[in-house]
C-alpha cells in the first residue's frame, strides 16, 4: 500500500488545525544515577557503571538522589509549577530489555510538578504561554545495539547487545498541556519552546542538555483537526527528534502526512513513529502500547517523597536569572539591537562577553574581541566559541594592556594566538614574545628620520600639508620596529620631525 | 475453560502474553486463562477483609524521604556484570532480537 501523497503546507494550514504537544526528556547531570550510587559519565566502556541496582539484580534495593529530587523540583519551579507535598514513585513494566529489572522506575498518577507554565517567544517577539501539565523524575534505559539486519535498526536484527552504564540515570519528563491554535506557526512554536527550554535548564546547571548527545530528547505529539470542527484528531506521538532544527521538521513532515491521510479519507493511527533525520520524514513505529499494559504500580521498594513548605522554599531561593531575562537586561546594558544580540545568542558568545565585562573590559571591546578575532579562530579550529581555550578573564586582560598602551591591536592578537597555542598567561606571553609597544620616544625618533630620509619625496609632501602622506611614513615605521610601536605617537612624532 | 470469578478473560492473557513475546498456544491459553483467575480470585478476596476504615496502602512503614547524597560508590567491573549473563559480546550482554520490533 502506498502511501497517501503529503500536502503542501500552506494547504494543510489553510483546512486543518494543528494541535502540538511535547514530551521532553532531561538527563540530570548528578554525579550518581537516580537509585544507586553508579557514576553517569557519557560515553564510558560497556557496563562499567553499573552495580546490583541498576541491573535488577535480585535482593538489591534503591535509594534516591537527593540531588536529582532538588534538580527535578528546581526544574519545576522554574516552570511555575507546584510542587507535589508527597509523591510515589511508579513501577511501568514492560518487556524490552532496555531495562534489566524489566521495569522502569518512573512516576504515574503522582508527578512530583505539576501545571505550570513557560512563556514562549517567537523570534517576531509573539509570545505563546505553554501549559505545563507535568514533570516528573524516573531514570534512564540501557543503550541496545541491534546486530545483524540489512539496515541495522532494529528490524530484522539478529541480536541485540547491552550496555547498561545508562540505565538509572536520573531522567526528568516535561509533558505539555496540548497546544492549540498555532495554526502555520506550529513548527516554529514547538521549536521556540525546545530551544528556551533548554536554554532555562543549562542556567539551572542540573543539565548539559545536549541534544547531539541524548541528555535532552524531546518526542512530538501531533494532530490535526479539520478548521472550525473543534473536534481534536487522533495523534501520533514522533520520537528520535535529535536536535532543534528536527522538532520544527518533525511537525512540519507530520502536519503534511496527516492532512494527506485524512484528505484521502483515512485515519490517522494512535502510533510511536520514528523521525528520520536524513529525509526530514517520519515512519511507523510500535503500535502505542497504552498505559494499562505498562500495570502501573506503586513502588514498593522506594518511600514516598514529601518535600516540606521550607525545602521548596529553600531552592525556589537559589534559582538564578531567567536566560530571557538575562539577555533582555543585557542588551540594554550594552546596547545593541535585536538583531546584534540573536547573533551574540547564536554565536554561543553571551555569556563569554558577559564575563568579559565582569572581568573588568569594556562592554564594545568585550564583545568585538568575541565576535571577531575570537570566532574567527573558533571557525578556523572548528569549534564552538567557548571551547577556545581562553577564558574571559585572559580576554578582559588584553583589553586592559591595549588600555594602559602596553600593546596596540596588532600585538594584542599576537598575545591572544600565544595564549590559544597554550603559552600562558597574556602576561607571560607579552614577556616571552616580548611583545610590547615600542614607546621609547628616542628610539621610535631615530625610526622615523630614518624612514623620512629613506622617502624625501613623502617628507616633502607632508610638509606641504598632505598629512594623509603620512601614512606611508607609520608604515615604513611599523615595520622597522616589527609592528611594536605605537601608531598613534609615530604619527605625531612624523609631524613633529617634519616640521623641525 | 469459562473464567470463574472474571477477574482474567482469555483474551486479556493472550494480550499479556504479546506484550511479553510469550507464544503460547490456544491449549495453553487455555489453561492459563483459569489458573490465572484462580489466583486473582484469591488475591481479591484479601480486598474483602478491608473495611471502610482502611485506606489503601502501598507501604507497609510509615516512612518518608528517605534519600541518599549523590556520592559515587563502587559498582561492579564489567567481567562480575557480565559473569552471570547466558550470553555476552564486546562487553555488553546478548539478548534475543525482539520480535516484530521496529525500534
Ligand atoms: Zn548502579
Amino acid at each position: 500500500m502506498t502511501a497517501p501523497a503529503l500536502v503542501d503546507y500552506a494547504d494543510v494550514v489553510a483546512r486543518y488545525e494543528p494541535t502540538l504537544g511535547l514530551e521532553v526528556h532531561v538527563e540530570l547531570s548528578t554525579n550518581t544515577k537516580m537509585f544507586c550510587g553508579c557514576a553517569t559519565t557519557f560515553g564510558a566502556e560497556p557496563n562499567t557503571q553499573v552495580c546490583p541496582t541498576c541491573l535488577g539484580l535480585p535482593g538489591s534495593l534503591p535509594v534516591v538522589n537527593r540531588t536529582a529530587v532538588e534538580s527535578a523540583i528546581r526544574i519545576g519551579l522554574a516552570l511555575n509549577c507546584s510542587i507535589a507535598p508527597w509523591g510515589r514513585f511508579a513501577r511501568k513494566n514492560y518487556f524490552y530489555p532496555d531495562m534489566p529489572k524489566n521495569f522502569q522506575t518512573s512516576q504515574y498518577d503522582e508527578p512530583i510538578c505539576v501545571d505550570g507554565y513557560m512563556d514562549v517567544t517567537l523570534d517576531d517577539g509573539e509570545v505563546v504561554r505553554v501549559g505545563i501539565e507535568r514533570a516528573h523524575m524516573e531514570e534512564d534505559t540501557g543503550k541496545s545495539l541491534h546486530v545483524g539486519g540489512a539496515t541495522g535498526r532494529i528490524h530484522g536484527a539478529d541480536y541485540s547487545l547491552l550496555d547498561y552504564n545508562r540505565a538509572g540515570v536520573p531522567l526528568i519528563e516535561i509533558v505539555t498541556r496540548m497546544i492549540p491554535g498555532t495554526g502555520e506557526r506550529a513548527p516554529e512554536v514547538a521549536r521556540a519552546y525546545v530551544t528556551q527550554l533548554r536554554d532555562l535548564i543549562k542556567s539551572l546547571g542540573v543539565s548539559d542538555v545536549r541534544m547531539d548527545q541524548g541528555s535532552m530528547r524531546c518526542d512530538v505529539n501531533l494532530s490535526l483537526s479539520p478548521a472550525g470542527s473543534g473536534v481534536l484528531g487522533t495523534r501520533t506521538e514522533t520520537k528520535n527528534v535529535n536536535s532543534l532544527r528536527s522538532v520544527e521538521r518533525a511537525v512540519r513532515y507530520e502536519m503534511s502526512r496527516q492532512a494527506g491521510v485524512l484528505d484521502a479519507g483515512g485515519e490517522i493511527v494512535q502510533e510511536t513513529r520514528h523521525f528520520e533525520e536524513q529525509s526530514g520524514t517520519t515512519r511507523a513505529g510500535r503500535r502505542k502500547e497504552t498505559s494499562e499494559d505498562y500495570r502501573y504500580f506503586p513502588e514498593p521498594d522506594l518511600v514516598p517523597i514529601a518535600p516540606s513548605e521550607s525545602w521548596v522554599e529553600e531552592l525556589r531561593g537559589t534559582l538564578p536569572e531567567k536566560p530571557w531575562e538575562r539577555r533582555a537586561r543585557l542588551q540594554a546594558e550594552w546596547g545593541i539591537s535585536d538583531e546584534e544580540l540573536r547573533d551574540l545568542v547564536n554565536a554561543g558568545a553571551i555569556d563569554l562577553i558577559s564575563d568579559t565585562v565582569a572581568a573588568g573590559a569594556p562592554a564594545g571591546e568585550a564583545r568585538s574581541w568575541w565576535v571577531a578575532y575570537l570566532a574567527q579562530q573558533a571557525n578556523a579550529r572548528g569549534v564552538e566559541l567557548a571551547e577556545l581555550p581562553i577564558t574571559p578573564g585572559q580576554v578582559a586582560r588584553v583589553i586592559a594592556l591595549v588600555a594602559a598602551g602596553d600593546l596596540n591591536n596588532k600585538l594584542a592578537r599576537q598575545v591572544v594566538d600565544g595564549v590559544l597555542a597554550g603559552e600562558g598567561e597574556p602576561d607571560e606571553v607579552v614577556e616571552s614574545r616580548g611583545l610590547t609597544v615600542v614607546s621609547d620616544d628616542g628610539a621610535l625618533i631615530a625610526a622615523v628620520d630614518e624612514a623620512l630620509a629613506a622617502q624625501p619625496d613623502v617628507a616633502d609632501k607632508i610638509r606641504a600639508g598632505k598629512v594623509q602622506a603620512a601614512g606611508a611614513i607609520v608604515g615604513a615605521v611599523m615595520k622597522a620596529t616589527r609592528g611594536q610601536a605605537d601608531a598613534k605617537r609615530v604619527r605625531e612624532l612624523i609631524i613633529e620631525r617634519v616640521g623641525s | 475453560m469459562p473464567s470463574e470469578s472474571g477477574a482474567i478473560s482469555r483474551d486479556e492473557v493472550a494480550h499479556l502474553a504479546r506484550l511479553a513475546r510469550l507464544a503460547v498456544t490456544e491449549t495453553e491459553l487455555d489453561t492459563f486463562a483459569g489458573q490465572l483467575d484462580v489466583i486473582l480470585g484469591s488475591v481479591a478476596r484479601v480486598g474483602e477483609v478491608a473495611a471502610e476504615d482502611i485506606p489503601p496502602t502501598s507501604h507497609a512503614v510509615p516512612l518518608e524521604n528517605v534519600f541518599r547524597p549523590d556520592e559515587l560508590r563502587p559498582g561492579l567491573s564489567q567481567e562480575q556484570a557480565l559473569s552471570g549473563a547466558p550470553a555476552a559480546e564486546e562487553g555488553r550482554f546478548r539478548v534475543p532480537r525482539i520480535l516484530g520490533e521496529e525500534a
